[in-house]
Protein backbone atom coordinates (compact mmCIF):
# COMPACT_ATOMS: atom_id res chain seq x y z
CA UNK A 1 0.00 0.00 0.00
CA UNK A 2 1.69 3.01 -1.05
CA UNK A 3 1.20 6.55 1.16
CA UNK A 4 -0.81 9.31 -0.43
CA UNK A 5 0.38 12.51 0.41
CA UNK A 6 -2.36 14.18 -0.35
CA UNK A 7 -3.82 15.81 3.82
CA UNK A 8 -6.67 18.15 1.89
CA UNK A 9 -9.14 15.69 3.74
CA UNK A 10 -7.09 17.44 7.30
CA UNK A 11 -10.11 20.21 7.17
CA UNK A 12 -9.76 23.12 9.94
CA UNK A 13 -13.37 21.73 10.99
CA UNK A 14 -12.14 17.84 11.37
CA UNK A 15 -8.91 18.56 13.34
CA UNK A 16 -11.15 21.22 15.56
CA UNK A 17 -13.93 18.27 16.37
CA UNK A 18 -11.40 15.34 16.66
CA UNK A 19 -7.89 16.53 17.46
CA UNK A 20 -8.53 19.58 19.50
CA UNK A 21 -10.49 18.04 22.07
CA UNK A 22 -7.99 15.43 22.18
CA UNK A 23 -4.92 17.70 22.99
CA UNK A 24 -6.56 19.34 25.03
CA UNK A 25 -7.40 16.31 26.80
CA UNK A 26 -3.42 15.70 27.05
CA UNK A 27 -2.99 19.20 28.10
CA UNK A 28 -5.05 18.63 30.89
CA UNK A 29 -3.35 15.29 31.52
CA UNK A 30 0.35 16.60 31.48
CA UNK A 31 -0.49 19.50 33.70
CA UNK A 32 -2.73 17.75 36.81
CA UNK A 33 0.10 14.81 36.81
CA UNK A 34 2.31 17.66 36.79
CA UNK A 35 0.80 19.38 39.96
CA UNK A 36 0.01 16.50 41.62
CA UNK A 37 3.15 14.98 40.82
CA UNK A 38 5.99 17.72 41.83
CA UNK A 39 3.65 17.85 45.37
CA UNK A 40 3.46 14.04 45.73
CA UNK A 41 7.45 14.20 44.59
CA UNK A 42 8.32 16.83 47.13
CA UNK A 43 6.46 14.68 49.62
CA UNK A 44 8.53 11.63 49.04
CA UNK A 45 11.72 13.39 48.38
CA UNK A 46 11.32 14.77 52.10
CA UNK A 47 10.61 11.31 53.52
CA UNK A 48 13.44 9.89 51.54
CA UNK A 49 16.01 12.12 53.20
CA UNK A 50 14.20 12.08 56.39
CA UNK A 51 15.95 10.94 59.27
CA UNK A 52 12.96 8.08 60.15
CA UNK A 53 13.88 5.11 59.19
CA UNK A 54 10.36 3.93 58.57
CA UNK A 55 9.82 7.43 55.88
CA UNK A 56 13.08 6.60 54.14
CA UNK A 57 12.29 2.98 53.48
CA UNK A 58 8.34 3.84 52.05
CA UNK A 59 10.01 6.59 49.77
CA UNK A 60 12.97 4.17 48.32
CA UNK A 61 10.21 1.55 47.93
CA UNK A 62 7.76 3.85 46.05
CA UNK A 63 10.60 5.72 43.65
CA UNK A 64 12.67 2.24 43.15
CA UNK A 65 9.20 -0.12 42.10
CA UNK A 66 7.19 2.85 40.28
CA UNK A 67 10.44 3.57 38.26
CA UNK A 68 11.24 -0.56 37.40
CA UNK A 69 8.07 -1.09 36.35
CA UNK A 70 7.16 0.20 32.54
CA UNK A 71 4.61 2.97 32.69
CA UNK A 72 2.39 1.18 30.00
CA UNK A 73 1.90 -1.52 32.50
CA UNK A 74 1.12 1.04 35.26
CA UNK A 75 -1.73 2.35 32.95
CA UNK A 76 -3.14 -0.97 32.24
CA UNK A 77 -3.29 -2.43 35.86
CA UNK A 78 -4.68 0.97 37.12
CA UNK A 79 -7.42 0.46 34.38
CA UNK A 80 -8.40 -3.35 34.43
CA UNK A 81 -7.75 -3.35 38.40
CA UNK A 82 -9.81 -0.58 40.35
CA UNK A 83 -12.98 -1.42 40.09
CA UNK A 84 -15.15 1.00 38.28
CA UNK A 85 -17.07 1.67 41.17
CA UNK A 86 -13.79 3.98 42.72
CA UNK A 87 -13.97 6.23 39.94
CA UNK A 88 -18.02 6.40 40.34
CA UNK A 89 -17.34 7.53 43.84
CA UNK A 90 -14.48 10.22 43.43
CA UNK A 91 -16.20 11.82 40.53
CA UNK A 92 -19.89 10.08 39.72
CA UNK A 93 -21.01 10.05 36.68
CA UNK A 94 -17.90 11.52 34.77
CA UNK A 95 -16.35 8.73 36.29
CA UNK A 96 -17.81 6.45 34.79
CA UNK A 97 -18.22 7.77 31.60
CA UNK A 98 -14.90 8.94 30.95
CA UNK A 99 -13.02 6.09 33.17
CA UNK A 100 -10.31 5.63 30.84
CA UNK A 101 -9.71 9.52 30.91
CA UNK A 102 -9.73 9.65 34.77
CA UNK A 103 -7.63 6.12 35.55
CA UNK A 104 -5.08 8.02 33.13
CA UNK A 105 -5.01 10.99 35.77
CA UNK A 106 -4.65 8.95 38.46
CA UNK A 107 -1.92 6.67 37.02
CA UNK A 108 0.38 9.77 36.04
CA UNK A 109 -0.26 11.55 38.79
CA UNK A 110 1.40 9.17 40.96
CA UNK A 111 3.68 7.69 38.24
CA UNK A 112 5.54 10.65 37.55
CA UNK A 113 5.55 11.25 41.69
CA UNK A 114 8.27 8.64 41.62
CA UNK A 115 10.50 10.81 38.72
CA UNK A 116 9.22 14.33 40.24
CA UNK A 117 10.83 13.35 43.65
CA UNK A 118 14.22 11.86 42.76
CA UNK A 119 14.46 15.19 40.96
CA UNK A 120 13.58 17.73 43.79
CA UNK A 121 15.80 14.98 46.25
CA UNK A 122 18.82 16.08 44.09
CA UNK A 123 17.30 19.97 44.11
CA UNK A 124 16.75 19.39 47.97
CA UNK A 125 20.47 18.35 48.14
CA UNK A 126 21.48 21.12 46.27
CA UNK A 127 20.89 23.75 49.11
CA UNK A 128 24.00 23.98 51.58
CA UNK A 129 23.87 22.67 54.75
CA UNK A 130 25.41 26.26 56.14
CA UNK A 131 21.46 27.33 54.32
CA UNK A 132 19.60 24.85 56.48
CA UNK A 133 21.62 26.01 59.47
CA UNK A 134 21.21 30.05 59.00
CA UNK A 135 17.41 29.12 58.99
CA UNK A 136 17.41 26.98 62.42
CA UNK A 137 20.08 30.08 63.67
CA UNK A 138 17.25 32.77 63.11
CA UNK A 139 14.61 30.51 64.98
CA UNK A 140 12.61 28.88 62.07
CA UNK A 141 11.20 25.28 62.60
CA UNK A 142 12.34 22.33 60.56
CA UNK A 143 9.16 22.67 58.57
CA UNK A 144 9.37 26.89 58.37
CA UNK A 145 13.26 26.15 57.01
CA UNK A 146 11.76 23.64 54.50
CA UNK A 147 9.02 26.02 53.45
CA UNK A 148 10.62 29.47 53.25
CA UNK A 149 14.77 28.78 52.59
CA UNK A 150 15.47 24.86 51.02
CA UNK A 151 12.33 24.64 48.99
CA UNK A 152 12.72 27.82 46.83
CA UNK A 153 15.89 27.59 46.21
CA UNK A 154 15.37 23.67 44.91
CA UNK A 155 12.40 24.45 42.72
CA UNK A 156 14.65 27.40 41.12
CA UNK A 157 17.47 25.17 40.64
CA UNK A 158 15.67 22.14 39.48
CA UNK A 159 12.63 24.09 37.81
CA UNK A 160 14.77 23.70 34.12
CA UNK A 161 14.95 19.99 35.04
CA UNK A 162 11.12 19.72 36.73
CA UNK A 163 9.96 20.82 33.14
CA UNK A 164 11.92 18.93 30.89
CA UNK A 165 10.72 15.78 32.90
CA UNK A 166 6.99 17.44 31.70
CA UNK A 167 7.93 17.61 28.25
CA UNK A 168 8.39 14.01 28.41
CA UNK A 169 5.56 13.62 30.64
CA UNK A 170 3.43 15.11 27.72
CA UNK A 171 4.52 12.68 25.07
CA UNK A 172 3.83 9.66 27.32
CA UNK A 173 0.88 10.55 27.85
CA UNK A 174 0.55 8.93 24.12
CA UNK A 175 0.54 6.04 25.75
CA UNK A 176 -2.98 5.92 27.33
CA UNK A 177 -3.84 5.28 23.59
CA UNK A 178 -3.83 1.29 25.57
CA UNK A 179 -6.37 2.19 27.26
CA UNK A 180 -8.22 4.02 24.70
CA UNK A 181 -8.70 7.15 26.21
CA UNK A 182 -9.31 9.94 24.18
CA UNK A 183 -5.88 11.98 24.09
CA UNK A 184 -4.15 14.13 21.02
CA UNK A 185 -2.77 11.19 19.51
CA UNK A 186 -5.85 9.24 19.47
CA UNK A 187 -7.21 12.56 17.70
CA UNK A 188 -5.28 12.14 14.66
CA UNK A 189 -6.01 8.46 14.42
CA UNK A 190 -9.43 8.99 14.90
CA UNK A 191 -9.23 10.93 11.98
CA UNK A 192 -7.02 8.62 10.04
CA UNK A 193 -9.65 6.15 10.38
CA UNK A 194 -12.48 8.27 9.65
CA UNK A 195 -11.04 9.36 6.08
CA UNK A 196 -9.52 5.61 6.03
CA UNK A 197 -5.54 6.71 5.88
CA UNK A 198 -4.35 5.13 9.13
CA UNK A 199 -0.54 5.60 8.13
CA UNK A 200 -0.33 9.10 6.50
CA UNK A 201 -2.47 10.66 9.79
CA UNK A 202 0.87 9.55 11.94
CA UNK A 203 3.04 11.96 9.96
CA UNK A 204 1.26 15.56 11.13
CA UNK A 205 0.94 13.46 14.33
CA UNK A 206 4.45 13.73 14.49
CA UNK A 207 4.89 16.85 13.38
CA UNK A 208 2.66 18.29 16.13
CA UNK A 209 4.20 16.44 18.60
CA UNK A 210 7.79 17.62 17.14
CA UNK A 211 6.67 21.59 17.33
CA UNK A 212 5.09 21.08 20.36
CA UNK A 213 7.68 19.65 22.51
CA UNK A 214 10.35 21.34 20.86
CA UNK A 215 8.63 24.83 21.42
CA UNK A 216 8.51 23.92 25.08
CA UNK A 217 12.44 23.28 24.89
CA UNK A 218 12.80 26.54 23.72
CA UNK A 219 10.93 28.15 26.69
CA UNK A 220 12.69 26.07 29.35
CA UNK A 221 15.92 27.54 28.12
CA UNK A 222 15.09 31.20 27.98
CA UNK A 223 13.12 31.09 31.32
CA UNK A 224 16.14 29.07 32.49
CA UNK A 225 18.61 32.09 32.00
CA UNK A 226 15.69 34.41 33.12
CA UNK A 227 14.73 32.64 36.75
CA UNK A 228 18.67 32.17 37.74
CA UNK A 229 19.83 33.40 41.37
CA UNK A 230 22.01 35.79 41.05
CA UNK A 231 25.46 34.45 42.95
CA UNK B 1 24.19 33.64 80.28
CA UNK B 2 25.87 30.88 78.71
CA UNK B 3 26.98 28.23 81.28
CA UNK B 4 29.03 24.88 79.09
CA UNK B 5 29.21 22.54 81.30
CA UNK B 6 31.56 19.42 80.42
CA UNK B 7 30.08 18.89 76.88
CA UNK B 8 32.02 16.15 75.12
CA UNK B 9 30.34 15.34 71.12
CA UNK B 10 31.71 12.66 68.74
CA UNK B 11 31.05 12.47 65.18
CA UNK B 12 31.08 8.37 65.50
CA UNK B 13 34.03 7.21 67.23
CA UNK B 14 35.64 10.55 66.66
CA UNK B 15 35.86 12.77 69.68
CA UNK B 16 35.57 16.38 68.77
CA UNK B 17 34.73 18.14 71.95
CA UNK B 18 36.40 16.28 75.31
CA UNK B 19 34.96 18.16 78.47
CA UNK B 20 34.58 21.60 77.58
CA UNK B 21 33.13 23.93 80.47
CA UNK B 22 33.43 27.55 80.48
CA UNK B 23 30.94 30.28 81.34
CA UNK B 24 30.02 33.68 79.62
CA UNK B 25 28.25 36.53 81.49
CA UNK B 26 25.97 39.22 80.33
CA UNK B 27 28.41 42.07 78.20
CA UNK B 28 31.26 39.24 77.82
CA UNK B 29 33.28 39.66 74.81
CA UNK B 30 34.83 35.77 74.49
CA UNK B 31 37.31 35.01 71.82
CA UNK B 32 37.46 31.43 71.21
CA UNK B 33 41.33 30.78 69.38
CA UNK B 34 43.25 27.49 68.59
CA UNK B 35 44.72 25.96 65.96
CA UNK B 36 42.14 24.38 63.17
CA UNK B 37 40.42 21.22 63.51
CA UNK B 38 40.52 22.57 67.37
CA UNK B 39 36.76 22.44 67.67
CA UNK B 40 36.27 25.86 68.24
CA UNK B 41 33.67 26.11 65.64
CA UNK B 42 32.00 23.18 66.87
CA UNK B 43 31.86 24.33 70.61
CA UNK B 44 30.30 27.33 69.10
CA UNK B 45 27.50 25.70 67.11
CA UNK B 46 26.57 23.38 69.90
CA UNK B 47 25.46 26.44 71.73
CA UNK B 48 22.64 27.33 70.09
CA UNK B 49 22.05 23.52 69.48
CA UNK B 50 23.17 23.49 65.65
CA UNK B 51 25.43 20.64 66.69
CA UNK B 52 24.21 18.16 69.51
CA UNK B 53 26.52 17.15 72.43
CA UNK B 54 26.44 13.49 73.70
CA UNK B 55 27.67 14.33 77.12
CA UNK B 56 27.33 17.75 79.66
CA UNK B 57 24.77 20.51 79.26
CA UNK B 58 24.95 23.74 78.10
CA UNK B 59 22.16 26.33 79.85
CA UNK B 60 21.68 29.44 77.52
CA UNK B 61 19.66 32.59 80.10
CA UNK B 62 18.42 29.67 82.22
CA UNK B 63 17.24 27.78 79.36
CA UNK B 64 19.35 24.13 79.31
CA UNK B 65 18.87 22.85 75.35
CA UNK B 66 19.86 19.24 76.28
CA UNK B 67 16.32 19.52 78.15
CA UNK B 68 13.57 17.76 76.16
CA UNK B 69 11.20 20.21 77.21
CA UNK B 70 13.30 23.18 75.69
CA UNK B 71 11.63 24.69 72.65
CA UNK B 72 14.62 25.12 70.67
CA UNK B 73 13.67 26.92 67.69
CA UNK B 74 12.34 29.80 70.56
CA UNK B 75 15.77 29.70 72.20
CA UNK B 76 17.91 29.76 68.82
CA UNK B 77 15.09 33.01 67.71
CA UNK B 78 17.01 35.10 70.48
CA UNK B 79 20.74 33.81 70.15
CA UNK B 80 22.26 36.05 67.06
CA UNK B 81 24.55 33.92 64.98
CA UNK B 82 26.72 34.90 62.02
CA UNK B 83 28.69 32.37 60.00
CA UNK B 84 31.70 32.13 58.19
CA UNK B 85 30.17 31.81 54.72
CA UNK B 86 27.33 34.71 55.73
CA UNK B 87 25.02 32.12 54.74
CA UNK B 88 22.15 35.10 53.56
CA UNK B 89 18.97 33.25 51.68
CA UNK B 90 19.77 34.07 47.88
CA UNK B 91 16.49 33.96 46.10
CA UNK B 92 15.43 36.97 48.95
CA UNK B 93 16.18 40.33 48.51
CA UNK B 94 18.08 42.02 51.56
CA UNK B 95 15.15 43.56 52.69
CA UNK B 96 13.29 39.76 52.78
CA UNK B 97 16.61 38.45 54.40
CA UNK B 98 16.36 41.26 57.50
CA UNK B 99 12.19 40.51 57.69
CA UNK B 100 11.84 37.19 56.81
CA UNK B 101 12.37 35.55 60.77
CA UNK B 102 11.40 38.59 62.42
CA UNK B 103 7.74 38.04 61.10
CA UNK B 104 7.88 33.89 60.71
CA UNK B 105 9.61 33.27 63.78
CA UNK B 106 8.83 36.44 66.06
CA UNK B 107 5.23 37.45 64.52
CA UNK B 108 5.96 41.11 64.22
CA UNK B 109 3.90 43.03 61.71
CA UNK B 110 5.62 43.72 58.31
CA UNK B 111 5.98 47.28 59.55
CA UNK B 112 7.50 46.94 62.23
CA UNK B 113 9.89 43.91 60.90
CA UNK B 114 10.72 46.34 57.74
CA UNK B 115 11.49 49.36 60.84
CA UNK B 116 13.49 47.18 62.74
CA UNK B 117 14.94 45.83 59.88
CA UNK B 118 15.85 49.18 58.00
CA UNK B 119 17.00 50.18 61.14
CA UNK B 120 20.06 47.34 61.82
CA UNK B 121 20.73 47.62 58.45
CA UNK B 122 21.93 51.60 58.72
CA UNK B 123 23.65 50.81 61.45
CA UNK B 124 26.32 48.64 59.50
CA UNK B 125 26.10 51.58 56.79
CA UNK B 126 24.03 49.52 53.95
CA UNK B 127 20.57 51.70 53.64
CA UNK B 128 21.24 51.58 50.00
CA UNK B 129 21.58 48.38 49.43
CA UNK B 130 17.99 46.86 50.70
CA UNK B 131 16.62 46.00 46.98
CA UNK B 132 19.64 44.27 45.73
CA UNK B 133 19.91 40.56 46.35
CA UNK B 134 22.98 38.64 48.66
CA UNK B 135 24.73 38.00 45.13
CA UNK B 136 25.17 41.75 44.13
CA UNK B 137 27.02 42.66 47.30
CA UNK B 138 30.78 42.17 48.47
CA UNK B 139 31.67 39.39 50.65
CA UNK B 140 32.17 42.19 53.15
CA UNK B 141 28.62 44.03 52.82
CA UNK B 142 26.88 39.99 52.76
CA UNK B 143 28.42 39.63 56.60
CA UNK B 144 27.19 42.88 57.25
CA UNK B 145 23.71 42.09 56.52
CA UNK B 146 24.48 38.83 58.05
CA UNK B 147 25.03 40.64 61.32
CA UNK B 148 22.21 43.14 60.37
CA UNK B 149 19.79 40.15 60.18
CA UNK B 150 20.73 38.67 63.13
CA UNK B 151 20.47 41.83 65.52
CA UNK B 152 16.96 42.36 64.16
CA UNK B 153 15.56 39.40 65.82
CA UNK B 154 16.97 41.48 69.22
CA UNK B 155 19.29 38.38 70.46
CA UNK B 156 20.65 38.57 73.59
CA UNK B 157 23.40 36.92 72.69
CA UNK B 158 25.74 37.09 69.49
CA UNK B 159 27.84 34.27 68.29
CA UNK B 160 30.47 35.07 65.08
CA UNK B 161 31.60 31.76 63.45
CA UNK B 162 34.78 32.70 62.04
CA UNK B 163 33.29 35.65 60.96
CA UNK B 164 35.65 37.69 58.44
CA UNK B 165 37.57 34.23 57.21
CA UNK B 166 36.18 33.84 54.28
CA UNK B 167 36.34 37.82 53.09
CA UNK B 168 39.04 39.62 51.07
CA UNK B 169 41.42 41.21 53.46
CA UNK B 170 40.36 44.50 52.53
CA UNK B 171 36.84 43.81 53.92
CA UNK B 172 37.92 42.37 56.88
CA UNK B 173 38.12 45.81 58.67
CA UNK B 174 34.85 47.04 57.55
CA UNK B 175 33.29 44.26 59.57
CA UNK B 176 35.42 43.93 62.60
CA UNK B 177 34.60 48.02 62.89
CA UNK B 178 30.44 46.71 63.24
CA UNK B 179 32.00 43.91 65.81
CA UNK B 180 34.29 46.66 67.68
CA UNK B 181 30.54 48.43 67.25
CA UNK B 182 28.99 46.56 69.04
CA UNK B 183 31.04 44.98 71.81
CA UNK B 184 31.62 49.00 72.87
CA UNK B 185 27.52 48.91 73.19
CA UNK B 186 27.84 46.19 75.57
CA UNK B 187 26.75 42.96 73.57
CA UNK B 188 27.36 40.08 75.12
CA UNK B 189 29.52 38.43 71.57
CA UNK B 190 31.35 35.00 71.53
CA UNK B 191 33.67 34.93 68.55
CA UNK B 192 35.64 32.13 67.02
CA UNK B 193 38.33 34.12 64.73
CA UNK B 194 41.80 34.51 64.48
CA UNK B 195 41.80 38.57 64.12
CA UNK B 196 44.23 38.53 67.51
CA UNK B 197 44.02 42.20 67.01
CA UNK B 198 40.67 42.22 67.83
CA UNK B 199 40.88 39.92 70.21
CA UNK B 200 43.60 41.90 71.97
CA UNK B 201 41.73 45.36 71.96
CA UNK B 202 37.82 43.99 72.08
CA UNK B 203 37.94 40.86 74.06
CA UNK B 204 38.06 40.49 77.76
CA UNK B 205 38.10 36.77 77.85
CA UNK B 206 39.90 34.15 75.42
CA UNK B 207 39.12 31.00 75.27
CA UNK B 208 42.39 28.59 73.70
CA UNK B 209 41.55 25.52 72.54
CA UNK B 210 43.53 22.57 71.17
CA UNK B 211 42.73 18.54 70.04
CA UNK B 212 39.02 19.22 71.16
CA UNK B 213 39.84 20.85 74.65
CA UNK B 214 39.77 24.10 76.55
CA UNK B 215 43.26 24.59 77.12
CA UNK B 216 43.14 28.35 78.01
CA UNK B 217 40.05 29.93 79.81
CA UNK B 218 41.88 33.48 81.69
CA UNK B 219 41.11 37.23 80.91
CA UNK B 220 41.89 38.56 77.68
CA UNK B 221 44.46 40.64 79.46
CA UNK B 222 46.26 37.93 80.93
CA UNK B 223 46.20 35.85 77.82
CA UNK B 224 48.58 38.53 76.13
CA UNK B 225 50.10 40.20 78.74
CA UNK B 226 51.38 37.68 80.47
CA UNK B 227 52.07 34.83 77.89
CA UNK B 228 54.67 32.97 80.73
CA UNK B 229 51.86 32.03 82.84
CA UNK B 230 50.38 30.17 79.62
CA UNK B 231 50.78 26.64 78.76
CA UNK B 232 52.84 25.61 76.36
CA UNK B 233 50.51 24.82 73.54
CA UNK B 234 49.06 28.28 73.85
CA UNK B 235 52.55 29.49 73.60
CA UNK B 236 53.88 28.13 70.74
CA UNK B 237 50.71 29.13 69.27
CA UNK B 238 50.95 32.77 70.54
CA UNK B 239 55.06 32.86 69.33
CA UNK B 240 53.97 31.95 65.57
CA UNK B 241 50.78 34.24 64.90
CA UNK B 242 51.87 37.48 66.66
CA UNK B 243 55.56 37.32 65.41
CA UNK B 244 54.33 38.77 62.09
Amino acid sequence: MALTLDYSFLAPEVVRTNIVPGLVYSLELTLVAMAVGVVIGTLVALMRLSSIKAFQRFATVYVDALRSIPLLMVILWFYLLIPPGFYAAIAGQFGLDHRAEFSAVITFSIFEAAYYSEIMRAGIQSVSRGQVNAGYAVGMTYAQCMKLIVLPQAFRNMLPVLLTQTIVLFQDTSLVYAIGAYDFLKGFLTVGQIYNRPAEILLPAAAAYFILCFGLSMLVRRLQAKIQIIR
Amino acid sequence: MIDIKNISKWYGSFQVLTDCTTTINKGDVVVVCGPSGSGKSTLIKTVNALEPIQQGDIVVDGTSITDKKTNLPKLRSRVGMVFQHFELFPHLSITDNLTLAQIKVLGRGKDEALKRGLKMLDRVGLSGQKDKFPGQLSGGQQQRVAIARALSMDPIVMLFDEPTSALDPEMVGEVLDVMVGLAHEGMTMMCVTHEMGFAKRVSNKVIFMDAGKIVEDCSSADFFGKPEERSPRAKDFLSKILQH
